[in-house]
């Protein structure tokens, strides 16, 4: 089982004719995604590998039925890219895209209250469930089905622990990684409940880093509303105060919130094991199940 | 990218904001002949990149001309926080009664701006905050209708400015907005704001950071940008556009990833070891890229060994593999030992093109920490 995507899912990829949506096009495809459209405006009519091309989103959901949008768009034209995955009935979008300036995504944020369409990321590498569908860059190959959910603000992360938990037989409902922006759709609390009401998922991994609140607020939708198990993992520890380690998000204030200190307690107030090392993620995950 | 106060100034004076009378100079000389011109007495402010140039002696207020030349040879060519000062704002001295702080940033917790004004001004505002938040008024702003002007006047009124200068405040304050959305700012502040004697109110201060993210709509700022380095290390990893940051330690990583890079760190950390570096090749790296990586970590004379560890998404193993072997052949001796751990796509490939008599390869994160760390302790000995 899964959430939020599976192999019914119908997939519009915009931005299909750049070259990161025509490769990861063909890489979700040859996982088993069913791409059925592309959009790109003024390609129109064309065929990327045999599927076709609308103007426009609106037109790949009237003409073949997409429900979920992945997003290739480069950074200037990328949250007009989301508003119009938005404006549609789409049940879904992915927006893959690292780089969009903060208030564009405030004005996403605005508009995503507004929509049932949900969005993951800006700055994310997507969302898998292992054996049926990707949308995204994830390496499909070390990813295999099972009963643990996953989720995470980074992409290399994700992978990792992934890796940690397949090697040891650990199979996955659904891994998303919900990206390191300031300003994300989907976070660590909308991911989480869904992974608390879906049978199929026995416990969950949770991997955040410095920076922000959204750790603490998950730690304590865990305490209140979740009765699956959750193992964490916090990268970041050893960050110094102020610097910016890459993600715009993993900086730390210096002011006692946002530090990997702060994360960690939190967890481990609502029964959360966070490991030092993702072996001992692992470790945790096994003892649950 | 950050706005050296001048700068910020020049495009607050522009918006409308007033400003008190000053110049930029760069010699003690033109410092002295700016504030003869001004009028004593003069602040002498330090323009570099760094917080807290008051405390730190970078800002300096002169009543004549000796002190003027004492000060600005003083500052002129100072260290601040590891910045050398290269240059000064000479700026006309502010009779003032009160200071206030008033500025814009992003809440992320709420995903949308907000505007922010205090009576307590010129101190460290990241204290008030801390230790007495109802000391900020705060006005959360719709980024889709901006800060209304109601809006404004209601943070001015709620943080206890004075009436006298309520109207002059708020409409510092909606200027404020305009200029953080329509240049992009991450953050916009006024610290302090200062109320004259006269019942004026003057911007003493400017603070003016930009969304790196959306310099592509403001080419005009991305040319004002005078970057300034702690050392040659961050100035090269800059031409190189990596995501770099230097520490204490002796144990060099290169990965690709932030979590991923954050997460080696710790690593190094958990198992006894102090990293030198956080360096993210980022996603999609090239070979040319990959050899730039070890340029920059073999130039820091504190790394003793180096971990490489790449779990490749959009990354690929070959790409890695084969900037690793171009880094390492160029050398007749490598200078520190290096250790790979290469997982993901196209590992396997990179696996058989790595030329693994230059490096150590283990298969596991942990496994190449350990041997990294193990490495960097037998160098330093």
């Amino acid at each position: 089982m899964s959430i939020l995507v599976d192999d019914d899912t119908r997939v519009v990829v915009q931005g299909i004719t750049g070259g990161e949506g025509k490769f990861h096009t063909g890489q979700m495809e040859e996982y088993g995604t069913n791409v059925v459209a592309g959009a790109v405006p003024g390609k129109g009519g064309q065929e990327v590998d045999g599927i076709p091309v609308y103007d426009t989103v609106d037109e790949a959901v009237r003409e073949e039925d997409a429900d979920a949008s992945v997003i290739f768009v480069p950074p200037a034209f990328a949250a007009d890219a989301v508003f119009e995955a938005l404006d549609t009935d789409l049940d879904l979008a992915v927006a893959i895209t690292e780089g969009i300036p903060t208030q564009d995504m405030a004005k996403v944020n605005k508009r995503l209250s507004e929509v049932d369409t949900r969005l993951i990321g800006p700055n994310c590498p997507g969302i898998i469930t292992p054996g049926e569908a990707k949308l995204g860059i994830l390496p499909g190959n070390i990813f295999t089905d099972g009963n643990v959910g996953l989720v995470s603000r980074s992409g290399t992360l994700t992978y990792q622990v992934v890796d940690n938990l397949t090697a040891r037989g650990i199979g996955q409902t659904t891994a998303i990684g919900i990206g390191g922006d300031p300003i994300i759709g989907t976070d660590f609390v909308d991911a989480l409940a869904l992974f608390e009401e879906d049978d199929e998922t026995e416990a969950v991994v949770m991997c955040g880093e410095i920076g922000g609140e959204d750790e603490e607020e998950a730690a304590a939708f865990i305490d209140e509303q979740m009765d699956t198990p959750v193992a964490g993992f916090i990268a970041g520890r050893t960050a110094p105060p102020g610097k910016r380690m890459g993600h715009a998000g993993a900086i730390v204030s210096g002011s006692g919130t946002g530090t990997a200190e702060s994360k960690i307690s939190a967890l481990n107030d609502a029964g959360v094991p966070v490991g030092d090392t993702p072996e001992e993620v692992a470790d945790n995950i096994e003892s649950f199940l | 990218m950050k706005l050296h106060e001048y700068q910020a100034k020049d495009i607050f004076a522009d918006a409308g904001i007033p400003i008190p009378e000053s110049q930029l100079a760069t010699s003690v000389d033109d410092a002295v002949s700016a504030a003869e011109s001004i009028g004593y007495p003069v602040a002498i402010k330090a323009q570099v990149h760094v917080g807290g140039r008051g405390k730190a002696g970078g800002i300096k207020l002169a009543s004549d001309a000796d002190e003027a030349r004492e000060y600005a040879d003083d500052i002129l060519g100072m260290d601040l926080k590891g910045y050398t000062v290269e240059q000064v704002l000479v700026e006309a001295g502010v009779d003032f009664t009160n200071e206030l702080y008033v500025g814009v940033t992003m809440d992320r917790g709420e995903g949308k701006p907000v505007a922010m004004v205090s009576t307590q001004g010129g101190v460290n505002i990241e204290e008030v905050a801390e230790e007495n938040p109802d000391a900020i008024a705060r006005e959360h702003i719709d980024p889709a209708f901006g800060l209304h002007p109601y809006q404004a006047r209601r943070a001015v009124y709620d943080a206890g400015v004075d009436q006298s200068v309520a109207r002059g405040v708020s409409s510092i304050l909606t200027t404020l907005y305009d200029l953080y959305e329509e240049r992009d700012a991450s953050d916009i502040e006024i610290n302090p704001v200062m109320i004259t004697s006269d019942g004026d109110v003057v911007a003493a201060d400017a603070v003016m950071n930009i969304d790196d993210d959306a310099l592509f709509r403001q080419p005009d700022l991305a040319e004002m940008e005078e970057e300034t380095y702690e050392d040659d290390l961050e100035k090269k990893a800059g031409e190189y556009g990596f995501d770099y940051v230097r520490l204490d330690g002796n144990v060099g990583i290169i990965g690709n990833g932030a979590g991923l890079v954050m997460t080696t760190l710790d690593l190094v950390d958990y198992y006894g070891g102090k990293p030198a570096n956080f360096l993210d090749i980022g996603g999609g790296a090239k070979a040319e890229r990959v050899t730039n990586a070890l340029d920059m970590v073999f130039s820091d004379e504190n790394v003793d060994a180096v971990v490489f560890n790449i779990f490749g998404g959009i990354t690929r193993g070959d790409e890695v593999a084969k900037g690793i072997n171009e880094a390492l052949e160029s050398f007749d001796e490598i200078p520190k030992k290096v250790v790979v751990r290469l997982a993901g796509t196209n590992a396997e490939e990179g696996m058989e093109i790595l030329n693994t008599d230059l490096v150590e390869v283990e298969e596991t994160l942990e496994d190449a920490v350990q041997r990294a760390v193990e490495n960097a302790q037998e160098a330093s000995q």
